[in-house]
């Protein structure tokens, strides 16, 4: 015992009292979102995926396999004790190469719907709290880029900038800003007329804010929610790309790519590309049940009945 | 209904000038030189010179964009760099392939739906309703190519039920063409055992493409229908003892079909670029492949053109979805 620790605990029951209600709240928050099993499944899931973003190289059995080393003695070789998920054609580790992987899939995600918000959200406030002839450009060019599948017209992009892993997350991010704007702009449209956005207007609140007062934070939780589930599609996205040639390139260990090289190996060596393949799975399996959990808990007005 | 309906095709071409647009620009910051991509890799400097005029590509952008509009007004998606072959001519082959498949998954996403929605909704927390959400959950997130590499595994290979890839058995010749749907054609010329053929082709495909389509089909009908089945008017059906089957099959129904045929038009858009992965896994040659093998080449008239034709797509499949809408929601005739 220390002599500051009566003081600290004295401090803890202050802010205890002090944050009273916001503490109840995170309680209310942890037990709606625990009370649903399938969030806690996308929970653990997305998790796992960090923890094994996070540690990477060290934590896997070949680290030297993760970038293409090679051990033709040991190519092709079926899941075993040594190898778990077998090993491919060039002999190296098939699970090493799986789990660092999961570290360009956490940065592909994280860039991707990290530079859409960029995009969408201011565009979708303009266009809502502006509204008019703002609005109307706005949201038309967003339904002509909506008009096409993002994957169709990523690939468009790609063919012009070329491939690799750097120009399919560019082309990904620029297609991926519209839905964004759709879910902001109808957030911002609703609060914008809600009697305590008019009584701000009404005491005279300037325009700075009311937005950044009022109508952003309370845009915050579907933005959070639709960040959390498009991490999940957008790193589904990005291995589509590296599956059909336009992405990463092997021996790089991602997702998408092993597969394609995979592909060639099948029926025989099955196990390649079903490791692989099971990791994108389970990762956008995560993060969607995460955000419908997410979602129950931040935006139940919004949520599924 | 009149105005309505020029407004909304006034938007459409609107809308399907601003992709021209884009797909101009995209073709135009590329950091390729589309006259030394077209005059090959031991062109000397003159022989580019002399492509890159033929091609017009030595005048400003503002008249290239002109002459773009000019011929895509025309019907002409310019050539193909790298096949030379005619863009036009090439989609107008591969789009029915794809067509094709994008009919059969969707009748099969529709077919089971509609229906499995429907039970869901009214068995909630059923096993067949947690069985639905199940689908519907991983639906979205199993990746198409993954999911049809394991289906080739299963059925083709394990099984021998069908065939593993591409849109005929080898040394079946294709039916006469007609449409160049395949299932079409066979059926007109009378040819059943090329239409078996055709089918058994599809049908892997076919689930690939439509399981994602499916899960929202289920999702959205079954909250639909929860909503309807608990208003006033479908209460007040069963207490004037309307047999329980035409209360949810037809009265209930009717209402909780219009988001979801909302949703089936939208989806076809989408689907039409869904199949870009799953023409991949199953070598089925329609515009995704065509659109997938051009990129590799860095080849872009092809690739505008799949896009600029998904997108039209796209455009129409919505504005059919205003029409069904007006025909279902007589609120909507008459609205301004």
């Amino acid at each position: 015992m220390t002599v500051a620790s009566p003081d600290v605990a004295a401090r803890l029951a202050r802010l205890r009292v002090e944050h009273a209600g916001a503490i109840r709240q995170a309680r209310l928050f942890v037990w709606t979102f625990a009370r649903s099993a399938s969030a806690m499944v996308g929970l653990v899931l997305v998790l796992a995926f960090l923890v094994l973003a996070a540690g990477g190289p060290s934590i896997v059995p070949y680290p030297d396999d993760a970038t293409g080393a090679m051990n033709l003695a040991a190519r092709l070789q079926p899941p075993s004790g040594a190898h778990w998920f077998g090993t491919d054609e060039m002999g190296n580790d098939i699970l090493t190469r799986v789990v660092v992987g999961t570290r360009t899939s956490l940065w592909v995600g994280l860039i991707i719907t990290g530079v859409a918000a960029l995009i969408g959200v201011p565009l979708g406030v303009a266009a809502g709290y502006l509204g008019g002839a703002v609005r109307q450009v706005i949201m038309r060019v967003t339904d002509v880029f909506l008009s096409v599948p993002g994957l169709v017209l990523a690939i468009a992009i790609v063919a012009a900038l070329g491939s690799g892993v750097l120009n399919g997350v560019i082309a990904l991010s620029l297609v991926w800003w519209p839905g964004y704007v759709r879910l902001i702009e109808a957030k911002t449209l609703t609060i914008k007329h809600e009697p305590f956005v008019e009584a701000a207007r009404a005491v005279g609140a300037s325009r700075r804010r009311i937005l950044f007062i009022h109508l952003l934070p309370n845009c915050f939780s579907p933005l959070i929610v639709k960040m959390s589930m498009d991490m999940g599609l957008a790193i589904l996205a990005a291995a589509s790309l590296g599956f059909i040639g336009l992405g990463a390139k092997p021996p790089a260990p991602e997702w998408g790519a092993m597969i394609s090289v995979a592909r060639t190996y099948m029926p025989t060596w099955w196990w390649y590309a079903f490791f692989p393949g099971l990791f994108i799975y389970l990762t956008v399996l995560g993060f969607n049940l995460f955000g419908d959990g997410l979602r129950d808990v931040l935006d139940p007005r919004a949520s599924r009945s | 209904m009149a105005r309505f309906l020029l407004s909304r095709l006034g938007l459409t071409i609107l809308m399907l000038a601003g992709l021209v647009l884009i797909t101009f620009v995209i073709s135009n910051v590329a950091p390729a030189d589309p006259a030394a991509l077209a005059a090959g890799p031991d062109a000397t400097r003159d022989m580019v010179e002399t492509v890159r005029k033929e091609y017009g590509l030595d005048r400003p952008l503002p008249e290239q964009f002109v002459r773009y509009v000019g011929g895509l007004l025309a019907g002409n998606f310019g050539r193909s760099v790298a096949t030379g072959h005619m863009v036009a001519e090439d989609l107008a082959r591969f789009f029915p392939a794809t067509f094709e498949l994008v009919s059969v998954s969707m009748t099969l996403a529709i077919l089971l739906g509609v229906p499995l929605g429907m039970l869901a909704a009214v068995r909630r927390n059923h096993w067949l309703d947690h069985a639905t959400r199940v689908i519907a959950v991983s639906g979205v997130a199993l990746p198409a190519f993954w999911f049809g590499l394991l289906l080739q595994l299963l059925f083709a290979v394990q099984l021998g039920l069908v065939p593993t890839s591409g849109r005929l058995e080898v040394g079946t010749p294709p039916p006469p063409v007609l449409t160049n749907m395949y299932l079409v054609d066979a059926l007109v010329a009378g040819q059943l055992d090329t239409f078996w053929d055709a089918f058994g082709h599809a049908v892997l495909p076919a689930i690939v493409l439509a399981f994602p389509c499916l899960a929202s089909i289920i999702r959205v009908n079954r909250a639909e229908m929860i909503e309807v089945l608990g208003s006033d008017y479908v209460l007040a059906a069963r207490a004037h003892g309307v047999a329980r089957a035409r209360v949810v099959g037809v009265l209930a129904l009717r209402n909780a079909m219009l988001p979801t045929v909302a949703l089936i038009g939208l989806r076809y858009g989408w689907m039409l670029g869904g199949t870009v992965l799953v023409e991949t896994v199953f070598d089925w040659p329609g515009i995704g492949l065509y659109a997938v093998s051009s990129a590799i080449a860095a080849d872009f008239k092809p690739i505008m053109g799949v896009t600029l034709l998904v997108g039209l797509n796209f455009m129409f499949a919505n504005l059919l979805v205003d029409l069904a809408y007006a025909g279902l929601d007589p609120r909507l005739r008459t609205a301004p």
